[in-house]
């Protein structure tokens, strides 16, 4: 060994008090100094908790029970509270996921700033507010004077998660953890971030723990991974051996489950439009208060969209792009300003009972998407209950099968949402939609609030069950990995406008557009090898 | 988390108590609550009275129980005059949005803004001083905060994703508020009746006590409390007992209370 | 900045508008003839209705509200029935003498609960939590005026300390003034630190969730900073809020403590009224305590965004 090891963990295991349950089982893993390693794993890995514990912020419900961190030769869990508080900030920097509520909302960035370099440093005021103008001017921060006396809320979420960076890198820590850091933010912001965290660490020499369940964003970054299930780990290597030679079956499952590029399908482009929208513009009325006019904020302008029969339509941009607004107005959620909706070549308002019967939609979030006081029946039943000419013992037989086609036996049927797990919740979701047969389907980021196997498993689904009825989609996503695997078609948005559409192969391998090509440089393509790994390819950017 | 449990036993334990001991006082009291006894003033609480007699030789324990009858009468009627009126203006506001909102809203706040049992003493004057008019003069100053409490519900509801699914599957706007809003305001609405209960009860007290409540010689708790005052330094057990009913029934309704709240409120389900 | 401030303004003035309506609405459904009922059973028909027309009770509702609506921007609430005093300076005089009981009540209860609950929250779940929570519950179930009797009962009557009955002014004389003061003031703090430490834990624990309370910790800050700089800070709103709330509700709610402590305040004024029937004195007292009641409400919602600076973004 030519250096001291920064971070040692030995048979980590942490308990939950009381409930004696054990959500993190004998880990171990080392970290040389300037290194970024990751930590894989989907909810419920444990891998938070354990990353907490190497600094003593455990929730107070979960103890440890076991196992040794060695930071810098000094073993971190029988250290004094003012030991740790020695440690921590100065030695170990924390970055969080959510950039909304990790800063502290009613005080002024310069004064959190501060109050770091004030706790572990001895210099002047002076020195301390040079220090904090040139970080901020160093992450990003446009005017550092003013951010000084400005509060967190002022700030978009990307810029409050450099703030953060530049927070925690003032103390020029050895070690920064990073749970999840991106993760809340747009792909294109995301790789910014990324990219900014990876250059700052770099030039100080601190060594990055970099948590996600993103493993093509870990891999990316980092030089050796651990990959954790249920609390334990279960594989570790270098970043290529976890990607080319998996050893786990976790570790394959979880690598098969990165989406990839789907079959190109025949498409019949002759006949009329299953939907059409013509020249939409939407505003939404601006805020009133009494010394302000309501001045309409325009979100999309003039956006015209042909869905074919059986075509899978992927609309893609960042958040503020018009295309959830889009698919809500296409459902009907949302009131154009103007332009027309046409289904099957007619004006949709001619017979809205026959649209509403033909054009269903599944929302991202399962948990806000049924009613949580309506068993899995009911809620599949209520899909059922306008349509005609079948009668009440058909429409519970239905609701019945629909159930077992998206995977969820007769043993559900009984259950309430709360009894389900997020990826069961979007099953029922999936088979309340396609109950009534729609010849339409509008999904609005139906996989973004699942784990990445989970993601697989019912993307699968959609995909399979598309295939049997041949519905037409409109399929929102932000995740363009996910597109690439079911889109036939891709539509590029950015500020309420299409700047770019074409046939799926053409969209990713040609893209025309800079942003485009922002938003692909943020995933990789896919080489599968033999061995169940998988080789990345990052495209370039513009 | 298991102390809330355990607290809300022991509250539902003091509010069936309360429950029983009314309904007991419908059929039978040790004594009868209004008769005079001269022989018998200011007993002191005894094998024979059990919690003393007050200043007209009347059975403490017997008009206590009679009063137990009033207050879970007074504060059932309330709680449903409230419940119902303000559920009602909730719904409507909510769903009809728009000027009708800001109207029905606008009234509302302004009613809130009278604090405390202020509303309810105008009303009181207006109504007069007896059982039904605190009952019609509470109701009506306790039916803002439950329309309030309605309407956000309805208005959080209705940006809810399932609430949207609704509309999708063609439902009218009509049903969804029937079959998807209304059964999931009932978690904040029984919330806030429980609380109602309490202030109720309290608020009856209260006004009995300076003398705007039910008149004596009919017996509620807050009336025997003024009763008993003059008296207090002769006769303890006339301050002490009305007092410690209204309490413990409180203490009861606030623990329940607390219970209903952790198992209703959906941000609590959400970390189980 | 101004412009939160002058929204705030102007959204009170339509709630102003519709509680003196209210007020003015609620007086006219007494049933009863004003006029009749000042002249005493005696009076003959005509000189009821010469009163009727002075009082301007002949003429149309809306009229008789703008009169008396002019009448309440001059400052002239109308005269007592009773005293024939002018009421406005009847409500003003027995309004400071429960102002002064209210607000020391509320100031010196908060200063108690408001840490009290911090720190309870703090340590959630262990025995001091378990103990303050309790004590707390059981505070806010005593009713006030039965905790104010006890009171009286013990430190009057048992231990003679403290006056039981009537009241000086402090105006008159300081200490004596002061002394028949602890009473009523010790009954109100120690309900209303039942309400506020709770308030003030349960907004500290939402605020003890978040992640810029563990990012406060994970800079090597002391839990005493942590929880004083940083979670107290932003958890103090919704209490900030209550203390609002409680103020109006214990003008609204006074008459009782004056009741048992025989203090001549503003809630004891409104029950003799209503009592005798003194139309123009409850309506001074309803509109008086609704209006500053507002005023109260309106000075914390201009005081808010110095516990949290979002607010004016809004």
């Amino acid at each position: 060994m030519t250096q001291e090891r920064l971070l040692s963990v030995r048979d980590l295991s942490l308990e939950v008090v009381h409930r004696g349950v054990e959500v993190v089982k004998k880990v171990s893993f080392d970290i040389e100094p300037g290194e970024i390693f990751g930590i894989v794993g989907e909810s419920g890995s444990g891998k938070s908790l354990a990353t907490r514990a190497i600094i003593s912020l455990l929730p107070p419900a979960i103890k440890v029970t076991g196992g040794q961190v060695t930071f810098k030769g000094r073993d971190v869990l029988s250290m004094s509270e003012a030991g740790l508080r020695e440690l921590r900030g100065a030695e170990i920097g924390l970055v969080f996921q959510e950039p909304m509520t990790s800063l502290n909302p009613s005080m002024t960035i310069g004064r959190q700033l501060e109050e770091g370099l004030t706790l572990h440093t001895n210099m002047p005021p002076a020195t301390r507010r040079e220090r904090i103008l040139a970080m901020l001017q160093r992450v990003g921060i446009r005017d550092p004077e003013g951010a000084l006396s400005a509060y967190p809320h002022e700030f978009s979420g990307g810029m409050r998660q450099r703030i953060m960076l530049a927070s925690v890198m003032l103390l020029k820590p050895a070690l920064l953890i990073a749970d999840e850091p991106t993760t809340a933010l747009d792909a294109v912001i995301q790789r910014d971030v990324m990219e900014l965290m990876v250059e700052l660490t770099k030039a100080e020499g601190t060594a990055v723990l970099l948590i996600s369940h993103d493993l093509p964003m870990v891999a990316r970054y980092t030089s050796r991974i651990v990959v954790m299930e249920k609390g334990s780990l279960v594989e570790q290597g270098t970043t290529e051996q976890i990607l080319e030679k998996p050893q786990h079956p976790y570790t394959r499952k979880l690598l098969s489950s990165l989406p990839i590029r789907g079959d190109v399908r025949p498409i019949d482009t002759v006949s009329a439009p299953m939907i059409s929208a013509r020249n939409i513009v939407v505003d939404y009325p601006g805020r009133k208060s009494l010394f302000k006019k309501a001045v309409p904020k325009r979100a999309l302008h003039g956006v015209s969209v042909d869905i074919q029969a059986g075509e899978v339509v992927a609309l893609v941009g960042g958040s503020g792009s018009g295309k959830t607004t889009l698919g809500r107005t296409i459902a009907g959620l949302v009131n154009q300003s103007s332009g027309d909706i046409l289904f099957q070549g007619r004006e949709r308002s001619a017979d809205w009972r026959d649209y509403r019967l033909n054009c269903q939609m599944v929302f991202q979030d399962p948990y806000s998407s049924l009613d949580p006081r309506m068993t899995i029946l009911a809620l599949v039943e209520e899909a059922l209950r306008l349509v005609p000419n079948i009668d009440r013992a058909a429409k519970k037989k239905r609701a019945y099968e629909t159930l077992e086609e998206v995977g969820l036996g007769t043993e559900y049927a009984l259950r309430y949402p709360h009894e389900l797990s997020g990826g069961q919740r979007q099953r029922v979701a999936i088979a309340r939609a396609i109950a009534r047969r729609p010849k339409f389907l509008i999904a609005d980021e139906p996989v973004s609030a699942l784990d990445v196997t989970v993601r697989a498993q019912v993307l699968t689904l959609f995909s399979d069950l598309q295939k049997r009825y041949g519905f037409s989609c409109l399929f929102i996503s932000h995740d363009l990995g996910v597109v690439e695997q079911v889109a036939d078609r891709v539509i590029v948005m950015q500020d309420g406008r299409i700047i770019e559409q074409g046939d799926r192969n053409t969209i990713f391998d040609k893209p025309k557009e800079a942003y485009t090509r922002r938003l692909l440089s943020a995933i990789p393509a896919l080489d599968l090898n033999e061995n169940g790994g998988v080789k990345l390819k990052w495209r370039l950017e513009a | 988390m298991k102390n809330y449990t355990f607290n809300g036993l022991i509250g539902g334990v003091l509010i069936a108590l309360l429950l029983a001991v009314a309904l007991l006082g419908l059929f039978w009291t040790p004594y009868d609550p209004m008769k005079l006894s001269f022989t018998a003033r200011l007993a002191a609480p005894s094998a024979e009275h059990w919690l003393g007699t007050d200043e007209f030789g009347r059975d403490v324990l017997s008009r206590l129980i009679v009063g137990a009858r009033a207050s879970v009468w007074i504060g059932f009627l309330t709680v449903s005059l409230a419940a119902i009126a303000g559920t009602l203006i909730g719904l409507v506001s909510g769903y009809a949005r728009g000027w009708v909102d800001a109207v029905i809203m606008a009234v509302n706040n302004a009613l809130l803004a009278f604090p405390g049992i202020l509303l309810a003493l105008g009303l009181l004057a207006v109504f007069g001083a007896n059982q039904y008019g605190i009952i019609f003069a509470l109701g009506i100053a306790y039916t803002p905060s439950m329309a309030r409490v309605v309407r956000g519900a309805v208005l959080s509801l209705r940006e809810r994703e399932f609430i949207e699914a609704s509309k999708i599957m063609g439902n009218s706007e009509l049903f969804t508020m029937m079959r998807h809003i209304l059964p999931n305001c009932l978690a904040p609405i029984t919330v806030l009746a429980t609380s109602m209960f309490g202030w109720a009860i309290l608020s009856e007290s209260a006004l009995s006590f300076l003398g705007l409540g039910v008149p004596p010689p009919a017996p509620t708790w807050g009336n025997m409390l003024a009763a008993g005052r003059p008296f207090i330094e002769q006769a303890v057990w006339l301050g002490l007992f009305p007092g410690l009913c209204i309490a413990l029934t409180l203490l009861g309704i606030n623990l329940l209370g607390d219970a209903l709240r952790d198992k209703l409120d959906p941000r609590m389900r959400g970390l189980k | 900045m101004l412009r939160f401030i002058l929204n705030r303004l102007f959204m009170a003035l339509p709630t102003v508008v519709i509680v003196s309506i209210t007020v003015f609405a609620l007086i006219r459904f007494i049933p009863g003839d004003p006029a009749a009922l000042m002249l005493g059973d005696m009076a003959e028909p005509a000189q009821i209705a010469e009163m009727r027309s002075e009082l301007g009770l002949d003429k149309s509702l809306p009229e008789q509200f703008l009169i008396w609506g002019g009448n309440v921007l001059t400052g002239d609430f109308g005269k007592s029935i009773v005293s024939g005093e002018p009421v406005l300076k009847l409500v003003v005089s027995h309004f400071a003498v429960s102002a002064q009981i209210v607000l020391v009540a509320v100031f010196l209860a908060s200063l108690i609960a408001v840490p009290a609950g911090v720190i309870a929250a703090w340590r959630q779940n262990s025995l001091t939590d378990l103990a303050l929570v309790g004590t707390a519950t059981v505070l806010l179930s005593i009713p006030t005026f039965w905790l104010g009797l006890l009171l009286l009962l013990f430190f009057g009557l048992k231990l003679g300390w403290l006056p039981v009955l009537g009241y000086v002014s402090i105006g008159d004389n300081l200490v004596g003034g002061l002394l028949y003061l602890v009473l009523p003031v010790m009954t109100l703090v120690i309900h209303e630190m039942g309400v506020l430490i709770r308030m003030a834990r349960a907004s500290t624990l939402e605020v003890l969730r978040l992640d810029y309370i563990t990012h406060a910790r994970a800079k090597g800050l002391s839990e005493s900073a942590v929880l004083w700089k940083h979670a107290f800070k932003n958890a103090f709103g919704p209490t900030w809020t209550m203390i609002g709330l409680i103020l109006g509700n214990l003008l609204g709610g006074i008459a009782v403590i004056e009741t048992v402590f025989t203090i001549p305040g503003l809630g004891r004024l409104m029950v003799d009224a209503i009592f005798q029937r003194d139309y123009p004195v409850i309506q001074g007292c309803l509109l008086f305590v609704a209006l500053s009641y507002v005023l109260v409400n309106l000075i914390v919602d201009l005081l808010y965004p110095l516990f949290d600076p979002r607010v004016v973004a809004e």
